[in-house]
Formats: C-alpha cells, sequence, structure tokens
C-alpha cells in the first residue's frame, strides 16, 4: 500500500491513465462496440489534437505558475487572422507565419503585463479573452472569409496519412509537439527554471534565475500552441468562425488538473495533462456514443475535476505521513 | 594587511520612507567567521540582500577584494563567489536534491543560446559528492528535498555552495524553526566552512549560536553598525546590553 501511495503521489497521471482504460472499455461495452469503431475513432482523433495541444500549453504555463484563460480566443484569432490575410491575396505560409507571430505577442502580453504590474494571469488573461475575441470578430468583418477547398496546402497540417483515412498529420504534428515540449520540460535547465519558478518563486529568484523571463516564455508557447490547434481545427473544417474555441480555456485547465497538475505551479507533467484532454474527449465523445444525455457531459467533467483535485491533496497529505513514519 | 574580500562604504537604503541603513561601512577580511546581530529590524538582512543582490543599494560603494563591484542581480553575486543561504530556504521543496544543487547552473551536454539538454549523470553524481563533502550523508540525490529535514536542507545548500568554490558564504538565519539537535548540525556546517579557507557571515538572534562559530562579532541597531570586534574580545553579555 505504502509503495502505491508513494508511486501515486509521485506519477499522478497514473490514476488518470488507468481511469481512462476503465472508461474506454465501458464506452466500448455500453456503446455495443460503436466507439471503437473506424469511424469513431476517425472522429475522435480529428478533435483530439487540436485540443490536447491547448492542453498542453496550459498544462507548462501552469507548471511555472500561471493560467491563461485567453486561449479559447486566441484559438479563434489565429485562424481568423491567416484567413483573412489569404483572402487579401498573401501567400498561405506569410499569413500562417503573420498568425504564429500573432499568437506569440499576445502571449508575450499576458506575461508582461502580469510580471511587470504584479497582477494575477488570471485577471490579464481575463482581459485577453475578451480583447482577442473581439478582434477575431472585428478582423472577420462579421462574415466569415471563405477559403475554396485545394487552394491552401492543408493537407500538410490536416491530409490524412494512412490509406485507410484514419489518421490526421494532425495527430503526427500533435505527437511531435507534445514531445518537444514534454523533453523541454523533463530535459532541459529551462524546464528545470520553470518547475523551480512554479515549485517556489522565492528560492528560483535568489538562486539567480530569470522568472519573469521563464513565466513570459511559457506564456508565449502556450498562445503559439492555441493559435496552431484553433488553425488545424480551422483547416480541418475548411471553415474560418469567428466563435470557435469558446469554453476551451476551462476544458484545459481542467485537463492539466485531471493530469495532476497542480494549481499553484512546480508540479505537473505534460504526459498528464495529456491524458486528461484525451479523458475529456473520451467521455464526451463516449458519452454520445452510449447515448447519455450528453447534457451531462459538463457535469462528468466538473465532478471528475474536483475528484481529480480532491484526490490530488489527499495523496500529498499521504505523502507527508509517510514521511513522518519514516523519520522515526 | 590584506585587502578585504568585501567591503561596504557608507551603505544606505531606503523603503519607501523607511531608512532602513543608515550608512554602514564593513570589512571582512578573507577566512573570517563574521556573527552579525541585532534586533528585529535592525537593518541586517537589508544589508545582506544587498551583497547578494536581491536589492541594490541608494548610495555608497561595495567593494569585493578591493575591486568595486556593482551587483544587481543574484547571479552578479554568484559571479563574485558570494553565496547566500536564507532564513526561509533557497531550495524548491518539490525538486529533487540533485536538480535543487545546480538549480540556474545546470551542466548542459549541449546548448543553443543558454537553453540545453542537462547533463543529468553529472548532475548526479557531483551532488552526491557535494554533499558528501559537507559530511552529510543522504540515502540517494534522487529525494525530493521536501522529504529533509530542515537540518539537512541547509547541509544541501551548504554543499551547493561548497561546490560552487563560493569564496563568502551569507547565512541569514539558517537556524531558525530548527530543533537543538538539527541546529548543532547547522554550526558544525558553518565551522567546517572555516576549516577550508572559505569566509562566512552568520546572522543569527541567538548569541550562543554566534559566538560558538564566529571569531568576529558585528552588531546592528537601527540602521547602523555598533559594534564590531573580536569575539575574543567581547562577550554576549556587552553585544546584548547594545541592542
Ligand atoms: N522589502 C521591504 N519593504 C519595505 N520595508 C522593508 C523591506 N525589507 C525590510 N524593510 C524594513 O527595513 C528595516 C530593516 O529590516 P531588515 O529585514 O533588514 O531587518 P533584520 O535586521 O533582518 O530583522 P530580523 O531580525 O527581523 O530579520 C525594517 O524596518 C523593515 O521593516
Ligand atoms: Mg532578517
Amino acid at each position: 500500500m505504502r509503495r502505491l501511495v508513494k508511486l501515486a503521489m509521485q506519477k499522478p497521471e497514473l490514476a488518470s491513465a488507468m481511469l481512462l482504460l476503465v472508461l474506454v472499455v465501458l464506452f466500448q461495452i455500453r456503446s455495443e462496440g460503436v466507439f471503437l469503431s473506424v469511424n469513431n475513432v476517425r472522429g475522435f482523433l480529428g478533435l483530439l489534437p487540436e485540443t490536447a495541444l491547448v492542453a498542453v500549453g496550459v498544462t507548462l504555463l501552469m507548471i511555472s505558475g500561471e493560467f491563461d484563460l485567453s486561449v479559447g480566443s486566441v484559438f479563434a484569432l489565429m485562424p481568423m487572422t491567416m484567413a483573412v490575410l489569404v483572402v487579401a491575396g498573401w501567400p498561405f505560409w506569410a499569413a500562417v507565419a503573420v498568425g504564429l507571430m500573432l499568437c506569440a505577442v499576445i502571449g508575450f502580453l499576458n506575461g508582461w503585463l502580469t510580471i511587470r504590474f504584479d497582477i494575477p494571469s488570471f485577471i490579464t488573461t481575463l482581459g485577453m479573452l475578451f480583447m482577442a475575441r473581439s478582434l477575431t470578430v472585428v478582423i472577420s468583418g462579421g462574415f466569415p472569409p471563405r477559403i475554396k477547398p485545394g487552394e491552401v496546402p492543408s493537407w500538410i497540417f490536416v491530409g490524412f496519412v494512412d490509406e485507410g483515412g484514419l489518421i490526421r498529420a494532425s495527430v503526427l504534428w500533435f505527437i511531435a509537439i507534445a514531445i518537444l515540449i514534454s523533453l523541454l520540460l523533463s530535459r532541459t535547465n529551462f524546464g528545470n527554471w520553470v518547475r523551480a519558478t512554479g515549485g517556489f518563486l522565492p528560492a528560483a529568484s535568489a538562486m539567480g534565475i530569470p522568472t519573469g523571463k521563464v513565466k513570459i516564455a511559457c506564456f508565449m508557447i502556450c498562445s503559439v500552441l492555441a493559435g496552431f490547434a484553433g488553425m488545424i481545427q480551422s483547416l480541418r473544417l475548411n471553415s474560418f468562425l469567428p466563435s470557435i474555441g469558446e469554453g476551451m480555456e476551462l476544458q484545459a485547465v481542467a485537463a492539466a488538473v485531471i493530469g495532476g497538475t497542480s494549481l499553484v505551479g512546480g508540479v505537473g507533467s505534460i504526459i498528464g495533462g495529456l491524458i486528461g484532454a484525451i479523458l475529456i474527449r473520451v467521455i464526451d465523445n463516449g458519452m454520445v456514443m452510449s447515448q447519455i444525455d450528453s447534457n451531462w457531459f459538463k457535469f462528468a467533467i466538473g465532478a471528475l475535476t474536483i475528484f481529480a483535485v480532491v484526490g490530488n491533496a489527499w495523496l500529498r497529505r499521504r505523502g507527508r505521513a509517510m514521511k513522518v513514519e519514516t523519520d522515526k | 594587511m590584506n585587502t578585504p574580500i568585501i567591503e561596504t562604504r557608507d551603505l544606505h537604503k531606503w523603503y519607501s520612507g523607511v531608512h532602513a541603513l543608515k550608512g554602514v561601512s564593513l570589512k571582512v577580511d578573507s577566512g573570517e567567521a563574521v556573527g552579525l546581530v541585532g534586533d528585529n529590524g535592525a537593518g541586517k538582512s537589508t544589508l545582506i540582500n544587498i551583497l547578494s543582490g536581491l536589492h541594490h543599494q541608494d548610495s555608497g560603494d561595495i567593494l569585493v577584494e578591493g575591486k568595486p563591484a556593482d551587483i544587481r542581480s543574484p547571479r552578479d553575486a554568484m559571479r563574485l563567489g558570494i553565496e547566500t543561504i536564507y532564513q526561509y530556504n533557497s531550495m524548491v521543496p518539490l525538486m529533487t536534491i540533485s536538480r535543487n544543487v545546480f538549480i540556474g547552473r545546470e551542466p548542459l551536454k549541449w546548448s543553443i543560446g543558454g537553453i540545453g539538454i542537462l547533463d543529468e549523470r553529472k548532475m548526479r553524481e557531483e551532488s552526491v559528492k557535494a554533499i558528501a563533502d559537507v559530511d552529510l550523508h543522504l540515502r540517494s540525490p534522487d529525494a525530493l528535498v521536501g522529504e529533509l529535514s530542515g537540518g539537512q536542507r541547509q547541509g544541501v545548500a551548504i554543499a551547493r555552495a561548497m561546490h560552487f568554490k563560493s569564496k563568502v558564504m551569507i547565512l541569514d538565519e539558517p537556524t531558525n524553526h530548527l530543533s537543538v539537535k538539527e541546529t548543532a548540525k547547522v554550526i558544525g556546517f558553518v565551522k567546517g566552512l572555516k576549516a577550508q579557507g572559505v569566509t562566512s557571515i552568520f546572522i543569527s538572534h541567538n548569541m550562543h549560536h554566534v559566538f560558538a562559530c564566529c571569531n568576529r562579532i558585528v552588531a546592528m541597531a537601527l540602521g547602523k553598525v555598533v559594534l564590531d570586534k573580536p569575539a575574543a574580545d567581547t562577550s554576549i553579555e556587552e553585544v546584548s546590553a547594545l541592542l
């Protein structure tokens, strides 16, 4: 038991992974095999990279001790910017570059305002949530821009990569990015600084870590990932709507927390945020496939989030109690 | 006489209206163990924070080994060989010992623009060695710092400073909140510094601790130095009477 508790404490994402497995089996049975059918898995794998990329960025940022509520709006703003530029005659890649740059600027502003004026990022990014959404609607000019299918090389991001048409390029992009961010966090000095900054700010700054810059970098990575994810979704649907990504910010926080990320920073892992994001998608999709009233979806996510936080707090207390025992 | 390893000349510091340092001039010679004492709010931490780069003086100069030093950040201080151990710990509890030892100064296998891949083997091996060098015995460099006792944590902090060959070690109330046994350990570490030729500035409210490990006593009151004597020429009574 003690060993189990200790393991769970060090790897809180393990419990979520187990829950994930159970749910998949459950939904597969309840839906009479529809859940893991090719058609459903195709749909599932289409949406997953988009929400999971946002969750990865938010997880990284939360480990550094900050929040970003503007990811849902940035998710819409980036593809809108890109589409408007393409319609205006810009080359596709230039439009993509400008869109991503805009995300980086938003991330920078989120971070800089938070650090410079010493205000909670909750507030800064709440402001940015409204501003970025508003900008999206304004630049769309009231009606969504149209890009003809085939006009832009969207296959690079969303084309199917296998014969059966199951896996899109977005899945590969997502896996590569997730591995990269995960390595950045666990294997580099930058990752060490992120954890130290979120883990105990006074110690990090006393040891000479540029904590402000570290946080701003995390804000920027988070924003760029959100924008990139929005672009993938828009290209997949081939429609550029100013309303996409609404409510995504809180789902991303929920994903991070369900995966074991601490709300106060310092603790968490990319793989945890990822499992959290998959769990949310599995619950959403599984409920539909099992013909459970989908209005219960938000209820389930909410309950799971609270459960995860309570569970993690319990594990931490158990861990502390255990430490006292070994001291004797 | 030798040039002092650290010298401050007429340091002043204001905190929006509070005149926390009112002209502090102090010389610390190489190899000394200076005990810095004073009542709450005397300005000890303020002086130390200036030397370690957390704050900057409003006027006055600092000389390190005779050369004027402009200390703007903790990194500047560390580069000059000044390492500080704080009363509220300079460690991240939820990170491992080896990661804590190398925070901000990680050895890298390769890097681009200062960001690179950690050399985790080196971190582990060298932290084990650094900790053993201060006579602290810990099971594994992969244990979380949060699992250590307060005294062990201060030991790791001291090991870290030793590993990076700091010349001056400043300890701001390192024995706060520690049990008698743990305190004795920390005092032992400080004595060990003197044996290895490291200069130290030790701050404590406990005169017994200060007299146990320092060879010079500096007392501060209301932002000024009010006493500066070799420990042998003064006594707990004399110092206490001044504060
Ligand atoms: N960051 C700060 N902002 C404003 N005033 C401060 C700050 N730090 C210290 N002070 C003030 O400066 C004066 C000196 O404080 P300092 O912390 O240097 O004293 P100290 O000798 O370390 O005291 P203690 O023994 O309680 O640690 C006090 O009046 C304190 O209130
Ligand atoms: Mg103090």
